[in-house]
């Protein structure tokens, strides 16, 4: 389903990532960089809930606005109860909604804060993403420092927050429309293989924004789906091309395949995984183009495995959504 | 598109592990380890005075106090991902996982935590090592007079 908004724009944004992602593609362009999993607290999950504190406060300063000038907080990140944003939201004292959809939960909250934002009485809309690769290892694979061996397919899920002010006070960029995906499931139950478990959900979902608005890929200067990593970005591309006769391989790219150094960084695999994958590259690479007018219209695809372990083990396969939203260039 | 075609779709794109290599590396690195075992076994028993069955199992506890120390130290996972059965495969799997599960459930309390995660991942070894010890003993009794 595709709904257009007006009015919504993307105020300031921050980022935090840890070493990893710091050896990678947009290295210096993180707000913080942690020296290790901890950031010096005393549980891997403790730190996450640091990392989402710390990123707040850095887009308030930015913004150059209180806690008190924030209506909402939509947190989302990979663990049970949405452990990470949940424990952060208490200190911030605010209306706070947590979402839900794996690694498409970023455009899920994008779409959510505008739609909170369609009411007047409501001005401004924290965004905020994150997942920790221990954490994340923990509650869905094996224990941390456990050497399970990891396929050429697998994805390594990237560590960091982002906050993104999404606001009614106009500035460069505009959240002009967003597509809400539906929930696919093509019989893959490979839990290594994200990939392939997410690419149709995404093929569907930028198939039915795209013949919703009557646009082809050409007219965007880029589609950046979540994290596919690159084989999944291959996969989707054959089968935009085989099922629906669009070729989309000009414009695509994928967040998880470029946010690690994939030459250097042998251990990420097929590349970056996790909510938070896609919400780095909106902040240091999508945001950037667009301020400087290189882009004009972009869509962002974040794509998400509802991966259960406890329906995994039952020998049922993976179901997979995707959710779009398009930003556009004010200037 | 049908599943079934989409399976194929995938099948050209998605890599295939290679599994001559994992299989060459698992059986030199596996080698390797029992080698090792063997040499120790050798030295208890000519240097130390022990029987064959006692410098077993000190050799035993030599491999698995060194599995979880390796693991403990952080650098055992990435070779244990490298060798794969090589190192899953003997008692240094088996070390490894345990000890890698106590880690991981330690800031969970010693109840809790260690207690109800310890075996999260070596329990089905010992389960079925158990039922399968018994399975052959009684095959042992029946078929060659124990």
């Amino acid at each position: 389903m595709t709904i257009k908004f007006n009015n919504i724009y993307l105020g300031e944004s921050s980022s935090v990532a840890c070493q990893d992602e710091y050896k990678g593609s947009f290295g210096k362009l993180y707000d913080i960089v942690y020296d290790d999993y901890y950031a010096g607290e005393k549980t891997f999950e403790r730190a996450e809930v640091k990392m989402i504190k710390d990123v707040v406060f850095l887009t308030l300063k930015k913004a150059s606005k209180k806690m008190d000038d924030i209506d909402v907080i939509i947190g989302a990140d990979l663990l049970n109860q949405i452990a990470a944003n949940s424990y952060s939201a208490l200190s911030f004292d605010k209306s706070f909604i947590g979402v839900y959809s794996a690694c498409a939960s970023f455009c899920e909250e994008l779409i959510v804060a505008s739609f909170i934002l369609k009411n007047n009485k409501i001005n401004n809309v924290l965004v905020n993403t994150s997942s920790h690769n221990m954490t994340a290892e923990r509650q869905f694979r094996n224990p941390v420092e456990y050497g399970a061996p990891k396929p050429k397919r697998s994805t390594y899920t990237a560590t960091g927050a982002t906050s993104f002010l999404v606001s009614v006070e106009r500035s460069n960029i505009k959240v002009s429309s967003a597509c809400i995906g539906s929930v696919v499931d093509m019989g893959i139950d490979d839990a290594n293989d994200m990939g392939s478990v997410m690419a149709p959900a995404a093929a569907k979902t930028l198939y039915d924004y795209l013949s919703d608005t009557n646009t082809k890929p050409s007219d965007y200067d880029l589609i950046l789906t979540g994290d596919l990593g690159v084989y999944g970005k291959e996969i989707l591309i054959k089968y935009m091309k085989e099922f629906y006769n669009i070729d989309v391989s000009e414009k695509l790219e994928d967040a998880g395949s470029i946010l690690y150094d994939r030459t250097l960084q042998k251990k990420v695999n097929a590349g970056a995984s996790g909510p938070v994958t896609i919400a780095l590259v909106t902040k240091n690479y999508v945001i950037n183009k667009l301020s400087n007018n290189e882009f004009k219209k972009v869509l962002l695809i974040a794509t998400g495995a509802l991966m259960s372990p406890t329906m995994n083990n039952q020998k049922l396969s993976i179901p997979s959504i995707a959710h779009l939203v398009c930003l556009e260039n004010v200037l | 598109m049908e599943k079934e075609e989409y399976k194929k779709l995938i099948s050209t794109i998605v890599p295939k592990e290679n599994k001559l290599k994992n299989g060459l590396i698992a059986f030199i690195i596996g080698g390797l380890i029992g080698l090792l075992a063997e040499i120790l076994v050798v030295i208890f028993q000519s240097k130390f005075n022990l029987s064959y069955k006692e410098s077993t199992s000190v050799m035993m506890v030599i491999l698995i106090f060194f599995a979880s120390l390796f693991t403990a130290m952080g650098f055992f996972d990435n070779l244990v991902s490298f060798a794969k059965a090589g190192l899953i495969v003997p008692i240094t799997g088996f070390a490894h996982a345990m000890t890698s599960s106590i880690i991981d459930y330690k800031k969970e309390g010693f109840v809790t935590g260690i207690g109800s995660n310890a075996f999260k991942l070596s329990g089905s070894v010992i389960l079925y090592g158990v039922v399968s010890a018994y399975v052959f003993g009684i095959v042992r009794y029946l078929f060659f007079g124990g």
